[in-house]
């Protein structure tokens, strides 16, 4: 196999052109899927490796696995294309140069979970891409790609729907019970689980949520079957991935390529290496939800889950946000906090309060207002959020405040003013009892 | 302006409502669609869009107040949008913010006294690797600077000149 297979974005020109999509192989791979049966197609994708490519890397084919045979409930799929996460930008690539290949990993995805309907859901400011999408999902119905003409296209009885559902604006409804929520026409506030959409989901019928970009991976999967998948890229974390390369970078872009590439590769020969001939200073690795790299972890780091686990680390997104020796570490964090203060949904104390309370901290270390102690303080405010949240936001928000404060600790205390000593107002008061005393005054 | 959809777009409503089991998921796409047509989404709209898809006004108002992109009040004709989160921060994109807002005398969320401009500084847009960005209403603008930004905004004004 080449060096970096293009399993998602092929190179070839018009691909979002349905005739061109037919002559390059186009559909062949739900034609295979029709021959085997739902449950062989799951087991493929569970032996192809496949992780999420949504954030959290969970392992498709088990995700899958989770929904009930039953053919006689509604069930749903969702496929999120929200991509609101700072840094990621890759989604917008499947929907304008490869859309029928999403169309095709949705219909082989319906067969293998027995699925009728599905929603593909954009971010509202994707208007562009919405439209795109649009007219793809329109020539694939009136070709007989999807819908009811499915049936006699393809010589089989199952047929599924695809519609798309707008977003209007907040990060959250990524989130994928927000998400849920933001298509029956609700507020995108995070729902507790359990019960797990598998169990209760859109409208309350069992629903998978799953990647735009995991979901176009299926395609391959079974046009080359799961074992061969499974070669390609970090043997725990296989497959390719697309990678959205921002920041300091001179040539900024999405490149896919297998997983466990170096980060330095990515950097220095597909992307051209930092701007302005200047060093590295930090990286982060996926998505600003993400603790970040240093100069040093970045030299050595491969982008795969497993191995970015080491460096405190996650793949996330696959969003490469590259910061120079110049990047003022402190008001990045600053930015980060806010931007998760303003899309908190406010549901849980510890959240709303938390990242409110993070970023006004950040602003006073940045504006040099701040003592030492603060910095201890601000730690310890993330790690009271983390954990404690119904969704992930919370811990979305608090890992890279503690990921920048511990691995560049200094830029912050460079920041900060000497803690003020701490004086007494008056003798009496001032001297506290200390264990000892007690001890003593027992005895 | 009389707050009412035509028969085209009560057949895009019917449209929406058949995407979904039940008219409430239906929505987001009207608000969108409301929006489009009267330019803000009003009390009176908000009303309006209850009353046609079945729905208490409380329900919509919460809605339209919890995703950002539904207009409160009414907007500019071109509504500019600036990002200003992490990838764009690393190439400007705050200057950009600062220099747009200048130019046109608005801070966040402000139009501009002839209704033509108003300017909205945002989270990330999805388009961080062509940063810095901005967007007019629905169109992005990716890798842009000062310059271009200064040439887009003169050109609205000379375009609107000529048309109205
Ligand atoms: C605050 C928040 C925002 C999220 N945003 C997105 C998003 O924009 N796109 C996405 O695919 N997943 C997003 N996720 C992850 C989803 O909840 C979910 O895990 C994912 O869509 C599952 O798909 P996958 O298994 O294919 O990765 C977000 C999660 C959280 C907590
Ligand atoms: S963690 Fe934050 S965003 Fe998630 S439900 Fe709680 S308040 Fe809302
Ligand atoms: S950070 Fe500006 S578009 Fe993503």
């Amino acid at each position: 196999m080449e060096r970096y297979p293009k399993l998602l974005l092929p190179e070839i020109a018009n691909l979002n052109e349905i005739d061109v999509y037919l002559s390059n192989g186009g559909f062949e791979a739900y034609k295979k899927a029709i021959k085997m049966s739902p449950e062989e197609v799951i087991n493929e994708v569970k032996k192809s490796g496949l992780r999420g490519r949504g954030g959290a890397c969970f392992p498709t084919g088990l995700k899958w696995s989770f929904m009930p045979k039953s053919k006689d409930i509604p069930k749903y799929l969702c496929v999120n294309g929200d991509e609101s996460e700072p840094g990621s930008f890759k989604d917008r690539q499947i929907f304008e140069f490869n859309p029928f290949q999403l169309i095709e990993g949705i219909l082989i995805s319906g067969y293998a979970m027995g699925i009728k309907t599905a929603y593909i859901y954009i971010r509202g400011e994707y208007h562009k891409w919405i439209n795109l999408m649009q007219k793809a999902l329109d020539t694939a119905y009136e070709r007989g790609y999807v819908g009811p003409k499915m049936k006699t296209t393809f010589g089989n009885d199952y047929w599924l729907d695809i519609f798309i559902h707008k977003g209007a604006g907040a990060y959250i409804c990524g989130e994928e019970t927000a998400l849920m929520n933001s298509i029956e026409g609700d507020r995108g506030y995070p729902r507790f689980k359990p019960p797990f959409p598998a169990q209760r989901g859109l409208w309350g019928y069992p629903t998978t949520i799953n990647n735009v970009e995991t979901i176009t991976a299926v395609v391959p999967i079974i046009k080359m079957g799961g074992d061969e998948y499974a070669k390609i890229g970090a043997p725990k974390h296989p497959g390719t991935l697309l990678f959205g390369v921002s920041g300091h970078i001179n040539r900024p872009g999405v490149y896919e390529l297998p997983t466990g590439t170096p980060l330095k590769e990515i950097i220095y020969e597909h992307c051209g290496g930092v701007w302005k001939n200047k060093s590295l200073k930090a990286v982060i690795p996926g998505g600003s939800s993400m603790p970040p790299l240093t100069a040093e972890e970045a030299e050595i780091a491969l982008m795969d889950e497993e191995s970015l686990q080491q460096f405190g680390t996650h793949i996330g997104t696959g969003g490469i946000i590259v910061m120079d020796e110049d990047t003022d570490i402190v008001k990045v964090t600053y930015r980060i906090a806010h931007f998760y203060h303003h899309e908190s949904c406010g549901q849980c104390t510890p959240c709303r309060e938390g990242c409110g309370w993070m970023e006004k901290m950040l602003k006073r270390i940045y504006e040099g207002n701040a003592t030492a102690k603060d910095l201890d303080l601000l730690y310890s405010v993330a790690s009271n959020i983390e954990g404690n949240t119904i969704c992930a936001l919370g811990d979305a928000a608090a890992w890279p405040v503690k990921g920048f404060l511990t691995k560049f600790r200094s830029e912050f205390e460079k920041r900060v003013k000497a803690s003020r000593e701490f004086v007494p107002p008056n003798v009496v008061h001032g001297k506290r009892r200390s264990f000892s005393d007690f001890v003593e005054y027992k005895s | 302006m009389e707050i009412k959809f035509s028969e085209e777009e009560l057949n895009k409503v019917e449209e929406l409502k058949s995407k979904y089991p039940n008219s409430k998921a239906a929505l987001m796409g009207v608000l969108w669609l409301a929006q489009k047509k009267f330019g803000w989404i009003s009390q009176e709209v908000i009303e309006y869009v209850a009353d046609l898809l079945q729905l208490p006004p409380s329900h919509v108002d919460g809605v339209v107040s919890f995703y950002t992109m539904y207009f409160k009040k009414p907007m500019g004709k071109y509504h500019i949008q600036v990002c200003t989160n992490v990838s764009c921060l690393l190439r400007d994109g705050e200057e950009i913010y600062h220099y747009i807002s200048k130019k046109l005398g608005i801070s966040n969320g402000e139009v501009t006294s002839d209704g033509l401009f108003s300017l909205e500084e945002v989270e990330c847009m999805g388009a961080c690797g062509g940063a810095p960005m901005i967007a007019v209403n629905e169109n992005y603008f990716e890798n842009i600077d000062i310059e271009f930004v200064d040439k887009l905004i003169d050109n609205l004004r000379k375009q609107d000149g000529l048309s109205s």
